[in-house]
């Protein structure tokens, strides 16, 4: 049920048709960052107004939808953004990433493949890849525009210079489709793998900046490097305590007051969805 | 009609009722090093701009190997310019990336072409540090820490890595102390030679003509008042302007 006096996805037709054609565009250009007029929406820029205006014009009522922050799908940023898309939408809701057809999502990227139909919405802080090389907004579109991406060669260079390998480890820069470079948003470079091929649509919105992106089902994204250092993507060397996993992501959690670290799966809903350790064991 | 690498004819551009450039035509060769030299205000540093492409005449033509360079559309230019052609600025600080390193200053230009072999970038501006005469041990260093002449040698080292065949330099040796310009000036010269690089140089320096190019260019109030082989042009002025040039130099 939708809460009464909202429209269906909380925004008007008209700015979802207007995003949506952002989107269509945004997907025929795979990595390209479409401008839109982006909406005030009734929650702080911090919290994802662009994933969530993103997410409100591809939902139907038909869709299931997820969201997760940091992979977890319980933060009260990812239950805020679930709540309201229930008042606003009345769409069902889920936390298992194989039934939702939307998830939206901040930091993380689902352990389990993602399948076609399914769309991904990720929510992006600054789209621009070159931001911090490049201050000047209009040279930044020139360089796309181009395709000179010397400068982010540069930024690698300096760091395994400096420090001996690449030490960007979240927001690492993609190369998508061969042509545009691309922030795959504060996602860990441990994920950067899942967006190569992926069977789903991914779509990225950046509500401040006011910016669209996309990646299109089974597009290349590579991450960039040297042929000689490789890109690696980074990962703890341990197995999460609750499912045992050495594959998955993992944070880094104090588990009691003696200061006492372990690591468990950041993806709450793979982790659960794993034979707890004990019964793997025997 | 002839095998020049850039040609230019009728340039003319006014800022207000300055005439910046009028009607001046010029060619260089594969190889060759072409001297402007000119009082301050004459139109050189507007000249060398417009034969790179990075400001547009009111009236005139560039061609570089037979393109129209103001016709071509900026993505071809800017390929030029960070392939086949290379700019010296008279500020190093506006040549260089004050807070990449050294290394990384004479790398940008092989990754924008698309070296992707972080050895193999490295081992070639060590190489390049070398032949500008910067100690190698200071590839990882700042260029905000170097002197004006080694930041000038690293903003040459940098310009000419990827090997241009025509580069432009704007009084290469301007803000630097006299012992440091004529050390500058040999290192430029014994590279130019060694790689047969096409030079259009702009200086206030008639010695540094003489030592440096094969043919000179006079430039007053955007005319170009007399050109020709340097020895011909400054042991034999024609022009009046030319003859209290040369004149002054030698009074000085
Ligand atoms: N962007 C500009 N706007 C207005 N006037 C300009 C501009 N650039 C150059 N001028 C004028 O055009 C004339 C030629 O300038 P230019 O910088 O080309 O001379 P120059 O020969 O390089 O001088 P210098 O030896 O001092 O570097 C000068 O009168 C200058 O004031
Ligand atoms: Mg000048
Ligand atoms: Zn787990």
């Amino acid at each position: 049920m939708i809460e009464a006096g909202y429209n269906f996805g909380y925004l008007d037709e008209n700015t979802k048709r207007m995003i949506r054609r952002a989107l269509l565009k945004a997907v025929a250009l795979p990595g390209f960052q479409v401008p839109f007029g982006s909406r005030e929406m009734p929650l702080p820029y911090g919290w994802g107004t662009g994933g969530i205006q993103v997410t409100a014009s591809v939902l139907g009522p038909d869709d299931t939808l997820k969201v997760i922050d940091q992979g977890a799908d319980d933060t009260t940023n990812a239950v805020s953004i679930r709540r309201f898309f229930g008042r606003v939408a009345g769409v069902a809701t889920t936390e298992k990433t194989e039934e939702a057809t939307v998830i939206q999502t901040r930091h993380r990227v689902p352990e389990a493949p993602l399948q076609e139909g399914q769309i991904l919405v990720y929510q992006v802080p600054m789209p621009e890849p070159l931001f911090r090389l490049e201050p000047r907004v209009a040279e930044t579109k020139r360089m796309h525009a181009l395709a000179d991406y010397g400068l982010m060669h540069v930024k690698l260079y300096e760091d395994i210079a400096r420090h001996g390998a690449v030490t960007t480890s979240y927001n690492y820069p993609v190369l998508v489709n061969g042509r545009y470079l691309m922030s795959p948003s504060p996602i860990p470079a441990f994920d950067n793998p899942k967006l190569h091929r992926m069977a789903a649509l991914q779509l990225f919105g950046a509500g401040r900046e006011k910016r669209i992106y996309a990646v299109p089902p089974y597009t290349d994204v590579r991450s960039l490097d040297f042929e000689d250092h490789p890109f690696v993507p980074v990962r703890a060397d341990a197995a999460c305590v609750i499912c045992g996993s050495r594959s998955s992501y993992l944070d880094e959690l104090i588990v009691d007051d003696t200061g006492k670290r372990a690591f468990v799966c950041s993806d709450t809903d793979y982790c659960a969805s794993r034979p707890p350790l004990e019964e793997e064991a025997a | 009609m002839s095998d020049a690498l850039m040609q230019a004819s009728g340039l003319t551009l006014r800022f207000g009722a300055v005439a910046a450039l009028d009607d001046v035509a010029l060619e260089i060769h594969p190889g060759e090093v072409v001297a402007i030299v000119g009082e301050s205000g004459s139109g050189k540093t507007t000249l060398l701009r417009v034969l790179a492409g990075m400001m547009a005449p009111a009236s005139g033509q560039v061609l570089y190997a037979g393109e129209d360079v103001h016709a071509m559309g900026e993505s071809a230019r800017r390929r030029l310019m960070r392939s086949e052609w290379g700019f010296v600025h008279q500020n190093p600080r506006d040549g260089l990336r004050l807070r990449v390193s050294a290394g990384g200053n004479v790398g940008e230009r092989l990754m924008a072409a698309g070296a992707r072999h972080y050895g193999g970038i490295r081992a070639e501006a060590i190489e390049w540090l070398k032949r500008v005469e910067i100690d190698p041990a200071r590839i990882d260093d700042m260029p905000e820490k170097f002197s004006g002449g080694m930041q000038q040698r690293l903003q040459i080292a940098r310009t000419l890595v990827t090997q241009p065949k025509l580069v432009f330099m704007d009084e290469p040796t301007g803000g630097l102390d006299v012992s440091v310009q004529a050390k500058l000036l040999d290192l430029i010269r014994a590279l130019v030679a060694e790689l047969g690089l096409a030079v259009l140089i702009v200086t206030h320096d008639i010695a540094a003509a003489r030592l440096l190019a094969h043919r000179i260019l006079v430039m007053r109030r955007g005319q170009v008042v007399e050109q020709g082989l340097v020895d011909r042009v400054l042991d034999d002025p024609q022009h009046p302007y030319t003859q209290l040039l040369v004149s002054s130099v030698l009074a000085a």
